[in-house]
């Protein structure tokens, strides 16, 4: 009963989402087809199984950011710090894989927090604390590292290359982590904080939510799981590299993801569902282009259009909801009506609620 | 024997300005207190008080005989003492128990109980006496009432001793209003101390026991409902007597029609066939839903007809935005005065100008000059035009959007709800503007939710139905009358 009314409330957009990939698998069966090659070869899928796990990691932490009413634009800065750390740090040795994982992961989860602090407590927006930070990082990043650097531990690597029947154990790892923080955001107080805090912080604050907190766990996560792809990319490539994130470009395609998977970015509304969603939507059309063979530059022109498309279709949806003013009281039929006016203690006031 | 709520001597100036001097206030378990007095008497700030969003500079407040200070609004919850506020303090998209609950979501083994959290919402709800509203409906899908009754089971939920409540009917439409009264009586019959803050004198007269007033930040009175009556009421607010509340009618020379509407209606009006005279204020009646404010926005160009015809001064007249509204001299004066109507964090005049600057940029300066002349007929108490129009009283806000629109002299005007959340002085002052400019030629449309004030003020009255005009009746006529017609039963009179 609570998972169908779920459905219509909370996952009604995360549907859409659902809605608008399948629409893009069918096209890009379809133009696949038509070139004479098959979408759903195991090679395919398998190749696509793995593109989505980096980013996936990186769109994780950006999610739980955009629902607090924030944004992260360090995250490719720090995938590439985790990655020079991680593999820096192991230099190819077995005894340094712990180490090296924890170096990457304390240093970006903190530096995470710290861009929180600045939003929760200096009012910063997250835009320009986030933008600040990266950039600090970016500074770091180009005065000490020169190109490729460190190695991944035989460890690290058997990871990278691992997979459980058709699926990559990275993005096994990826999924069970995108499990997690659905638990943490519908299943736990500070979950429920941090939707608070995103949809109104005045509100949530004279309910007595400490509005910092839920911001600063945010951004911490987000660095985390910004640390955690820098360590899958050491274990993909066998070396960190300091340009690795923003040659993906990581910090505006996990905003886009975010946002194809029908989270505002007003925050407050947005599900983790949804972000896979979004992060699949963009692998299908990777795939599909890759297959192809596509020039690069109309790779990006394509991505643009899918998120521009898919956002405006999502505006759509969500327009009806936002001017609801029949709601209680007048119903269609005058005798309704009358019966309203009457209306006593337990009159049924709810017409409205059940849509 | 102690008091739910004992006030003494509570004093709190801003800058140097006393907003509440030396007040006692005393109610006892069970009581519905009334709280009245101008905008700017000092309820806001008692409120705050009490809720612990201010500090008192001076003064004490006791809960049950118990000394309290409050620094922050959890301790004002877990004193016992919860506040609904005017602005409903609601998130859109999260879900009716998630928001009753919301900071106290209830745990087992380490994770949220969503299960024990709707259950405890229904509780709530029930307990006030409603059932149809869904512990799992998201509120943004919720009525205007129905929100205001969750922020109710919300407070409700702090199982406070004191419920403070700030104009709990300002949203809501008449048959609403009777759901309200249910549920503060319920809440009375509990034990719980309800203090009950309105500018309606009527739902004072019907629920409460006691009547506080304040003026200018002093107290003026306690008085017992039964031994009083409104108008000593509205003397000991104001100040001054009002002998009649409403100003004469006093229609203009000029009685030519202005706009003629036939036959016409879009997505949510139908059949709408109607004329607007100069001089003259048609009043627009009606259930929340049934198309009031679906109508001026129609009329405004907002959501406009798609069907039938309109003419205005015998020109046809077809709106598809509302510039061209504002080009053929419509003002539209929304009911949502700080969402839509006011750049809160402007200054007045560049809110007063924004229209103009907009519309006829060649008469903003002459414009200009205008203002200052304009704010002093209005009588708008504020420092100057530089003042930022988030400090003014809702009373001198809803000013400040008339002279946005009086600037740009439209033919006509309308008003929805203009006097929503302004005190008595100042609705007294909209009032006697709205004659003024219909006695200068002016065409007035105002849609209200207060049967009184639709009655006192209208030339003529409009009933709204379903989307469409149920009837029309001539200046003065009973409140069952225009009741009646509201909601489809035989006129009974």
């Amino acid at each position: 009963m609570s998972a169908l009314a779920r459905l219509r409330g909370g996952l009604g957009s995360t549907a859409g989402v659902y809605l608008v990939l399948l629409g893009v698998i069918v096209v890009a069966a379809v133009v696949v087809a038509a070139a004479g090659r098959n979408l759903f070869t195991p090679g395919n899928l398998t190749v696509l199984m793995t593109s989505i796990a980096v980013l996936g990691f990186v769109a994780i932490g950006q999610t739980l950011v955009i629902l607090v009413g924030s944004l992260d634009l360090s995250v490719a800065y720090l995938v590439s710090l985790s990655s020079v750390l991680a593999a820096g740090t192991m230099a190819g040795a077995s005894g340094g894989t712990v180490p090296g994982i924890v170096t990457a992961l304390v240093a970006t989860a903190v530096i995470g927090a710290l861009t929180g602090c600045l939003v929760a407590y200096l009012q910063l927006s997250g835009f320009i604390a986030s933008l600040g930070v990266g950039l600090l990082v970016a500074g770091y990043l180009a005065s000490y590292y020169r190109g490729t650097t460190g190695k991944a531990s035989p460890e690290l690597a058997a990871f990278g290359s691992a997979s459980i029947g058709p699926l990559p154990v990275p993005t096994l790892l990826m999924l069970a982590c995108l499990v997690l923080a659905v638990v943490l955001v519908g299943r736990t107080r500070m979950g429920m904080h941090l939707l608070a805090v995103g949809g109104d912080a005045h509100v949530a604050r004279m309910s007595g939510v400490r509005a910092g907190t839920p911001v600063v766990v945010a951004h911490a996560l987000s660095g985390l799981c910004a640390g955690i792809a820098g360590v899958v990319i050491v274990a993909r490539l066998g070396v960190g590299s300091p340009t690795v994130g923003e040659q993906g470009g990581y910090d505006l395609l996990s905003i886009a993801a975010v946002v194809l998977g029908g989270a505002s970015l007003a925050g407050g509304r947005g599900s983790l569902w949804g972000t896979l969603g979004g992060i699949l939507i963009f692998a299908v059309v990777d795939s599909a282009m890759g297959i192809l063979q596509v020039n690069p530059f109309l790779k990006e022109v394509v991505r643009g259009v899918v998120i521009v498309a898919a956002v405006a279709l999502y505006a759509r949806r969500a327009a009806p909801l936002v001017r609801r003013r029949f709601a209680a009281g007048a119903g269609p039929e005058p005798a309704e009506a009358s019966a309203a006016t009457a209306a006593g203690p337990t009159a049924p006031v709810t017409e409205g609620a059940e849509r | 024997m102690s008091h739910a709520l004992e006030v003494r001597g509570l004093a709190k100036s801003f800058f140097g300005y006393p907003a509440l001097a030396g007040v006692d206030l005393v109610v006892e378990a069970g009581e519905v207190h009334a709280l009245v007095g101008e905008n700017g008497a000092g309820k806001s700030t008692l409120m705050k008080i009490l809720a612990g969003v201010q500090q008192a500079d001076a003064g004490t407040v006791r809960i049950d005989g118990e000394l309290r200070t409050f620094h922050h609004p959890q301790a004002a919850y877990a004193a016992g003492v919860s506040t609904v506020y005017q602005e409903f303090n609601l998130l859109p998209d999260r879900t009716v128990a998630e928001n009753i609950l919301l900071g106290r979501e209830p745990r087992r083994f380490g994770l949220v109980d969503r299960r024990a959290m709707r259950r405890r919402a229904a509780e709530l709800l029930a307990e006030i006496g409603v059932d149809g509203i869904s512990p799992n409906a998201l509120v943004r899908t919720l009525s205007v009432a129905e929100q205001q009754i969750v922020e109710i089971a919300k407070a409700l939920s702090y199982e406070p001793r004191i419920i403070s409540m700030d104009e709990p009917t300002a949203a809501l439409a008449e048959h609403e209003v009777e759901l309200l009264y249910a549920i503060v009586r319920r809440l009375s019959a509990r034990g719980v101390a309800v203090l009950y803050v309105s500018h309606r004198m009527r739902e004072i007269f019907e629920l409460c026991s006691k009547i506080t007033v304040l003026k200018d930040g002093a107290l003026v009175a306690t008085l017992d409902t039964a031994e009083t009556d409104e108008s000593e009421v509205v003397r000991l607010m104001v100040g001054r007597a009002l002998s009649a509340f409403f100003p004469e009618p006093a229609p203009g020379e000029d009685r030519r029609e202005l706009l003629a509407i036939t036959g016409a209606g879009n997505a949510q009006l139908d059949g709408i066939t109607l004329g607007i005279h100069r001089g003259e204020i048609l009043g627009i009646a009606g259930l929340q839903g049934s198309g009031r404010t679906e109508l001026l926005e129609a009329i405004a160009g907002v959501a406009p007809f798609t069907r039938g015809s309109m003419r205005l001064e015998g020109r046809d007249y077809r709106p598809r935005r509302p510039a061209h509204g504002i080009d053929a001299g419509i003002a539209y004066l929304t009911e949502d005065r700080k969402g839509s109507g006011l750049a809160l964090e402007q200054s007045i005049e560049d809110n007063a100008l924004a229209v103009v600057r907009s519309s006829a940029p060649r008469r903003a300066r002459t414009a200009a000059r205008g203002l200052t002349p304009l704010l002093s007929e209005l009588d708008v108490s504020a420092r100057g035009p530089e003042q930022i129009v988030r400090y003014l009283s809702g009373g001198n806000q809803q000013k400040v959007v008339l002279a946005k629109w009086l600037l740009l002299d439209p033919g006509l005007i309308l008003l929805d709800e203009p006097t929503r959340g302004i005190d008595v002085g100042a609705k007294r002052a909209v009032y006697e503007v709205m004659r003024r400019l219909t006695a200068a030629g002016h065409a007035i449309v105002m849609v209200s939710s207060e049967l009184p004030e639709v009655i006192g003020m209208s030339d003529r009255i409009v009933v709204m139905r379903d989307g469409r005009v149920a009837g029309s009746l001539d200046r003065g006529p009973s409140e069952e009358q225009v009741a009646a017609l509201a909601a489809g039963t035989a006129v009974a009179a």
